[in-house]
């Protein structure tokens, strides 16, 4: 009896060992590599807009719009100043004011409104960010030049320093909003207006500055990650597009307005998308993200990385 | 029975204010006084319009006619957070303490304003943790971890960081065992102490009158009878009018 | 029908004032809800009479809202039986329910705003006549457009037919959503606060309105408003923690010691 199990299970071990092998260890290490980088720019732009829908229920279309007017303000001062880490620090604080101004002009008075009216009205912002885009940098893409080039032997490839620095910088600027949610005054004005908002007027809490103040913050966030992700893919009008679909994605797969979920979420789709590349094109491996939305929507709608509502 | 006596110099008055919930008409025109540092109490049957009333006072529902007048100043229609910042506080109905804040960040969110530095702020602490010990003990523990009971405390603790001239207290005996009534009575005690003045919202007549210096009654939206806590004993029959069946 | 007949006659068709009939139309066993750990109802037996006018009061949390949304078959009790007509109606859907003759009007107005009023008391009545004729046109259902206008007038709307339901004031609107649960032909009807954030001369209109129909429907009726309940209602049932405090006429309850105390909290 023993030894038949024993020939049994050194089979079954055999064939698992066969397997295993016989993957692309090295592509799979690159995709998970690529996987997190992408993630975590996804993340970025991701927590700046669930952090917008948790407070004040505003779904903003114009997100990925943020995104690219950092990334052209980027490719300006980039050119001015020829410092990485002046346009950056110059995109996000002028991209975050620019937010601030599209919100005190745009959605505070639309507050109370039917939530169909703010909804048109971001959609009716990115459409003219797009378009000012396009009227006044034309429709070839900029380049922005990463901060250094450089690269490590990973297996096969040659793979840029900067790819991981973007992650690490991402990584810092969420835990830095983390950490400011958690510990700092405005944080907690922002915690409290995001949980109960009339409570929070009662206390004293200027509830319309704080719907600003968290406006631009995730207006910055966007900029930020514009900025960072610009050096990878060319700096085009178009290209909130792209990211905004995705950004969607990962805060409803994440739980809207749970910070916490939409970053998980927006690594373990980038995952996904990544390992699906092994084996179909780039273009197609986007499938995947959006079947991870339809079971999400479809099983645990109030996000995968939530925990079930009692 | 000696006729109430108004306050010269009041504290809050409410003139003729009348408030809707959409079409709904649930105030109906109400005028009452508060002065400073006195307990007034509010009594009524559910859905006379008590709570509105506070709401109305505090900015939360606009008052679509009348005025709202905070040591002679018209606040009507000021937003909350203004109102809060004058100096008015309220604790709902319900608590409504912030579930995932802890015990320590709810209180915080009354101290972060103008005009208190690090110093007062421990002062203030300190002293809402002598009245409420059991807070101390819980100071990490998250809100919505709490009891009934010391949500109640929380509520009121919260309230008093704003050092309010005035606190708006919606029923905060409701939902609460037996014997944490008379600890609101105790509570309610302090707050006078302190020279904070009281709107009391109740539906219990013993405490509420043991605990006010004036009563008024309110019934379908508006105020029907006024009178001094001292001239009134639970048996009365204004008592069953406007409270009983 | 004679005032002696209205009352004493025990086997007049059970549409006196005070209910003559032997049945309760209405009974409920030992109901039960519970939600987690609280029992919003415990085990209430309840009756209702044919012709009885109702009311069910009690203060802050005492159950009437739950014990409304059972009947109608909102929410499914967690024990006990409902007994309606001598069915078992316990666990059924509303819409169920609604078939059997239960009808509600609700404290949010559930009016069709862009609709007129006329069509709003319509669309309920087609729900128990013709409801699945889809080829002819409503006007040309005449005891339909009847009973709309019979409806229209027991509810005072008549001259306001034609009136979009959202240019009506808040107490017509109150008005229009028991003309609706009027007008799907129930034999009990439900109100739910029905003068709620009415002035006094429109809670006086709608006490009105309830004393007319009150002639041909048994009505169990939610209210705050002690005037109106003790003026409308045959007998009060009072409840308090879910479960059931006291029963009898108006005098019998205000004359209630514990009643009193659980009210002023003494």
């Amino acid at each position: 009896m023993p030894s038949s199990i024993s020939t049994w299970g050194s089979s079954v071990v055999e064939t698992v060992w066969s397997f295993l092998s016989g993957l692309p260890w090295d592509v799979i290490a690159i995709q998970t590599i690529n996987g997190i980088v992408t993630g975590m720019i996804l993340a970025l732009v991701a927590s700046g807009l669930t952090l917008i829908f948790g407070i004040m229920d505003v779904v903003n279309f114009a997100h990925g719009e943020l995104f690219m007017l950092g990334a052209y303000i980027g490719v300006v001062v980039l050119a001015a100043s020829g410092n990485f880490w002046v346009a950056l620090v110059v995109a996000v604080l002028t991209v975050a004011l620019i937010g601030a101004a599209l919100q005190i002009a745009t959605l505070r008075p639309l507050v109370g409104r039917d939530p169909l009216t703010t909804i048109l009205a971001t959609f009716g912002i990115s459409l003219v960010l797009q378009n000012y885009a396009l009227w006044h940098f034309g429709p070839v893409a900029r380049k922005i030049q990463e901060p250094f080039t450089g690269q490590f032997a990973l297996f096969y490839l040659q793979y840029p320093w900067y790819r991981l620095l973007i992650a690490l910088l991402s990584a810092i600027i969420i835990g830095g909003l983390w950490a400011f949610l958690k510990y700092g005054t405005y944080g907690i004005w922002i915690r409290a207006t995001t949980q109960d908002r009339v409570m929070a007027q009662a206390m004293g809490i200027p509830v319309p500055w704080v719907h600003t103040m968290v406006f631009a913050i995730g207006a910055g966030m966007a900029a930020a990650s514009g900025v960072l992700f610009g050096p990878l893919v060319g700096v085009s009008h178009t290209m909130g597009l792209d990211w905004v679909l995705k950004a969607f994605i990962v805060v409803v797969v994440g739980g809207m307005g749970n910070l916490g979920g939409s970053i998980a979420a927006a690594i373990f789709i980038s995952l996904l998308e990544a390992y699906a590349s092994i084996f179909v094109s780039p273009a197609q491996a986007v499938i995947v993200s959006f079947v991870a939305l339809i079971l999400t929507l479809l099983f645990r709608p109030t996000g995968l990385f939530v925990p079930t509502p009692k | 029975m000696s006729p109430p006596l108004t306050p010269l110099d009041p504290l809050i008055v409410l003139e003729d204010v009348h408030a809707f919930y959409g079409k709904s008409h649930v105030l109906h025109g109400v005028s009452l006084t508060v002065g400073p540092g006195e307990v007034v109490g509010l009594l009524g049957r559910n859905g006379v319009g008590k709570s509105t009333t506070l709401k109305a006072i505090m900015g939360l529902v606009p008052a679509s006619r009348g005025r709202v007048l905070f040591g002679g100043r018209p606040i009507t229609g000021l937003p909350a957070h203004r109102v809060a910042r004058l100096g008015i506080a309220y604790v709902p109905e319900d608590r409504r303490i912030f579930r995932l804040l802890t015990v320590m960040e709810n209180l915080r969110t009354g101290l972060d304003r103008q005009g208190v530095d690090e110093a007062k702020r421990k002062r203030l602490i300190d002293k809402v943790l002598e009245y409420f010990p059991v807070l101390g003990e819980r100071r990490n523990q998250a809100g919505g971890t709490l009891s009934g009971g010391e949500q109640q405390m929380l509520a009121i603790a919260r309230a008093m960081m704003l050092e309010p001239k005035i606190v708006l207290l919606d029923e905060p005996t409701e939902g609460l065992m037996p014997r944490m009534v008379s600890q609101i009575g105790t509570i309610i005690e302090v707050l006078h102490r302190e020279g904070v003045a009281i709107l009391l919202v109740e539906q219990n007549v013993p405490l509420t009158l043991a605990s006010s210096r004036r009563v008024y009654f309110m019934e379908k939206g508006t105020v029907r009878h006024h009178a001094a806590a001292a001239d009134l004993e639970v048996g009365d029959a204004v008592i069953h009018q406007y409270l009983g069946v | 029908m004679t005032a002696a007949g209205l009352v004493d006659d025990p086997s007049s068709a059970g549409t006196g004032r005070g209910g003559t009939s032997a049945a309760p139309l209405l009974s409920t066993a030992a109901l039960t809800v519970r939600f987690g750990g609280l029992a919003a109802l415990n085990g209430v037996d309840f009756e209702v009479r044919r012709g009885e006018i109702r009311a069910v009061i009690g203060p802050n949390g005492a159950g009437k809202s739950t014990f409304f949304n059972c009947l109608t078959g909102v929410i499914r009790p967690t024990a006990g039986r409902i007994v309606f007509n001598g069915e078992d109606i316990t666990g059924l859907p509303p819409n169920r329910i609604s078939q059997k003759g239960i009808a509600r009007s609700y404290q949010i107005t559930n009016i069709l705003p862009n609709a007129t009023t006329l069509e709003n008391v319509r669309i309920a009545a087609q729900s128990r006549r013709h409801a699945w004729s889809m080829l002819r046109h409503h006007a040309d259902f005449r005891d339909l457009m009847d009973r709309s206008e019979a409806v229209l007038a027991s509810v005072g709307l008549v001259d306001k037919a034609h009136e979009l339901a959202a240019n009506l004031s808040h107490g017509e609107q109150r008005n229009l959503e028991i003309g609706i649960a009027l007008a799907t032909e129930p034999t009990l009807l439900c109100l739910d606060e029905p003068t709620a954030g009415m002035s006094a001369a429109e809670t006086h209109d709608t006490m009105e309105l309830v004393r007319r129909i009150a002639e041909d429907l048994t009505i169990l009726i939610v209210e705050h408003d002690m005037h109106v309940v003790m003026e409308l209602a045959h007998r009060i049932t009072v409840l308090h923690y879910g479960e059931m405090l006291a029963e009898g006429t108006p005098a019998e309850i205000q004359e209630n010691p514990r009643v009193q105390e659980v009210y002023l909290k003494t």
